[in-house]
This record gives C-alpha cells, sequence and structure tokens, in this order.
C-alpha cells in the first residue's frame, strides 16, 4: 500500500502496519472534530512518525498514486477541516 | 480504513479524474500536459524565490532592529554617564518595545526558513516526477495502441497529479505564510518611516541623540570655560602675585571653584540652557590668548 504525507512524499507500507494504523485515524478525527489542535499536532506526529519508520520511501521518479493521503505533520485544525470540506465538495456528484 | 484519511485521498483522485476526462486523444495531451507541467514546475520554483526574498527582508530587518536597539543601549549610557536618568529610562524603554518586535521577527523568520527548505524539496520532487512523466510520456507514444496508451497514461498522470496536487498546496501555505510576512514587514518598515526607530540613511536624528548632543556640547563649554578661567587664573596672577602678594592665590581660586559648579548643573536644566551658557565663553575667549584652544581639541 502507497501513503503519501502531504508536503513529505510516499511510503511504501505492508498490510500488516496498515493495519495497526486505524487507532490512530480515529485519534485524528476525533482532535479535527473538537477542533482541538494540540491533540492533532500530537496524533499526527505519532501517526507519521510510525509511517516513517515501518514504511520505505517511494523514490522520486516513480510515478503511482496514493491509497492513503496524510496531512502534513504541522498542520492546522483549519487545514485539515478544508481538506475535508473540499472532499465533500469532490464527493457530491456533479 | 475509510475515515478521515481516506476522505482526503478522495480529493487528489476527483480532481485527477476531471482532469483525465479532459484529454479526447490521450497520445496529443500528452506533449500538452508535459507542458502544462513543467509551467507548474516553474511556479513552484517561483515560490521558493519568493518565500527567499521575504526571509532576506526579515533578516535585514532584524539587523536593521539590532543596530538600533545597540544604539538605544549606547545612549542609555551616555544620559547615565552625564546623570540623565530620564533620558536613560526613556532610551531603555523604547529598546525593550524593539527587542519585542526582533524577537516576534525571530519566530517568523524561523518559519519562513521551514517553508523555504520545505517547498525546495518539494520542488526537487515534482522535477523528478516530471521527468519520469517524460520517459514514460515517449515510451507511450512509441510503443501503444491508443487503447493501450490509455491506461498507462492514466496511470503515469494520476501519479504525477497527486504530486502536483501535494506540491501545490505547499505553495499556498508558503504564499500565505509569505503574505502575512510581507504585512508584517510593512509594518515595521512604516516604524522605520515614522521616525519610531531609526533612520537607515542617518540624516534625522531622534530627540534622544539631539539631547545627548546638546549636553555633551554643554559640557564641553563648561570644561573649555573652566580651563580658561584657570588659565587665566594662573597666567595674570604670576605678574600681580610678586607685586600684590595675597591678592593672586584669591583671583586663582575662584574660577576653579565656580567650574565644577557650572558643569554640574547644566543636566539638570532644560534643552534651552546651551544657549544660555554658550554667552560666557564667548566674553571669555576674547581675554585669553589663542593658545588654550589647542590644547582642548
Amino acid at each position: 500500500m502507497i501513503v503519501r504525507i502531504l508536503n513529505e512524499g510516499q511510503w511504501h507500507l505492508t498490510d500488516d502496519a496498515v493495519r495497526g494504523l486505524n487507532s490512530f485515524d480515529d485519534a485524528v478525527e476525533q482532535a479535527v472534530t473538537a477542533s482541538d489542535q494540540e491533540q492533532l499536532t500530537k496524533a499526527l506526529h505519532t501517526l507519521l512518525d510510525r509511517i516513517r519508520t515501518m514504511g520505505t520511501r517511494v523514490p522520486d521518479d516513480e510515478l503511482e498514486d496514493s491509497d492513503l493521503i496524510l496531512p502534513a505533520a504541522d498542520s492546522t485544525v483549519e487545514e485539515v477541516q478544508q481538506l475535508l470540506s473540499e472532499s465533500e465538495e469532490g464527493l457530491i456528484p456533479g | 480504513m475509510s475515515g478521515i484519511f481516506q476522505r482526503i485521498s478522495m480529493i487528489f483522485r476527483a480532481k485527477t479524474d476531471k482532469a483525465l476526462d479532459k484529454l479526447e486523444d490521450p497520445r496529443q495531451t500528452l506533449d500538452y500536459s508535459y507542458q502544462r507541467q513543467l509551467e507548474l514546475l516553474q511556479k513552484v520554483r517561483r515560490g521558493v524565490a519568493d518565500v527567499a526574498t521575504s526571509r532576506k527582508r526579515v533578516e535585514l530587518q532584524a539587523n536593521q532592529l539590532n543596530t538600533q536597539a545597540d544604539k538605544l543601549t549606547n545612549q542609555a549610557q551616555k544620559a547615565l554617564e552625564v546623570g540623565r536618568e530620564d533620558l536613560a529610562r526613556e532610551a531603555l524603554t523604547r529598546r525593550s518595545g524593539l527587542q519585542q518586535q526582533l524577537s516576534d521577527l525571530q519566530v517568523q523568520h524561523a518559519q519562513l526558513q521551514a517553508e523555504e527548505e520545505k517547498l525546495t524539496r518539494a520542488s526537487q520532487r515534482l522535477q523528478a516526477k516530471v521527468d519520469a512523466f517524460r520517459t514514460k510520456k515517449e515510451t507511450i507514444k512509441a510503443t501503444y495502441s491508443a487503447a493501450e496508451a490509455q491506461t498507462r497514461i492514466n496511470e503515469a498522470f494520476s501519479g504525477i497529479s497527486e504530486e502536483m496536487g501535494d506540491v501545490g498546496l505547499a505553495i499556498q501555505r508558503a504564499e500565505d505564510k509569505t503574505a502575512q510576512m510581507q504585512a508584517r514587514a510593512g509594518a515595521i518598515d512604516e516604524l522605520l518611516a515614522s521616525g519610531a526607530l531609526d533612520d537607515p540613511t542617518g540624516t534625522a536624528k531622534d530627540d534622544i541623540t539631539l539631547e545627548l548632543e546638546q549636553l555633551a556640547s554643554t559640557s564641553d563649554v563648561e570644561n573649555e570655560l573652566a580651563r580658561m578661567k584657570a588659565a587665566v587664573g594662573a597666567g595674570p596672577s604670576a605678574a600681580p602675585q610678586a607685586i600684590e602678594g595675597q591678592q593672586g592665590p584669591a583671583q586663582g581660586q575662584p574660577p576653579t571653584q565656580a567650574a565644577p559648579t557650572q558643569a554640574a548643573q547644566p543636566p539638570s536644566l532644560d534643552a534651552q540652557s546651551p544657549q544660555e551658557y554658550q554667552a560666557p565663553p564667548s566674553q571669555s575667549q576674547q581675554a585669553p590668548p589663542a593658545q588654550p584652544q589647542g590644547d582642548l581639541r
């Protein structure tokens, strides 16, 4: 599975590694819903650190799209919310 | 994993699909797409240059603020030396205001630097991807039939458009941060222009400098006056001393006593004092020969 960290690039992750990430997704979602910047930064940092240590970098000259896209470690709550509102627009047909 | 990250991935995919829908003849549009990528790459490079320019400007302003803070410290020192605690306090108050500006600038400088590094890395990554796309595009054009080309193009295209989306976001962030910086830099320029900070050309003098200079010239005048009086007292007294005996020392002493009291007075007087104190020296200058002036300079 290929994961992109915004602002950093792409990483190859094994399926096992990906399975362990689910709980972090929830933590990020809670932080964004609660507009808790501190919590969000903490959750993102733990998550991204795991990906960097468990994954291998996709070389720069390889063209592949990602299965997952993650916000940058220093993203603000507003930035993630904006991304999500865009995804809502993107998902509405027409 | 169908949560937040999957939703973010959807935006990028939706955007890629939209762009792909526009591709009618895959092989012909490959070149056009490549041109667009090169344009974006240019834009990214300009973004890096913009951030670097803002960073340099912040550095320049920080240097100016530092110089000004040092100058105010010196002024406070000088003011204390001449016993003007009020002036020293004013100088130090201004300096603490500057220091606050300075530490704000330093924080933003660090942010800009981080932004610049990120953009530089993103630009290198994008360059590599664009190169990969060019290679792939040539292979696709040479080897595949139109139907096969479509799938190959889709793969190459979604890979690069995601990268462009990422870098596009990075540029937008950097632009936002740079805009904030520029607003701030403008505010500091205004401060400089209004004279609250030092005029970099050094032509206009601030009020503390002016007052200190007046004090300095006043005490110069007093010192000169004291020396001249001493010289006058010592010179003529040598002759009369022999004749009138006691009058010599009596004449010689008053000027040396008067000098310190007069020199100590000006600091407590207002800025007008220099004019008042200029009168005595110009009168007494006529009395002694020009010789003492040479000693004073």
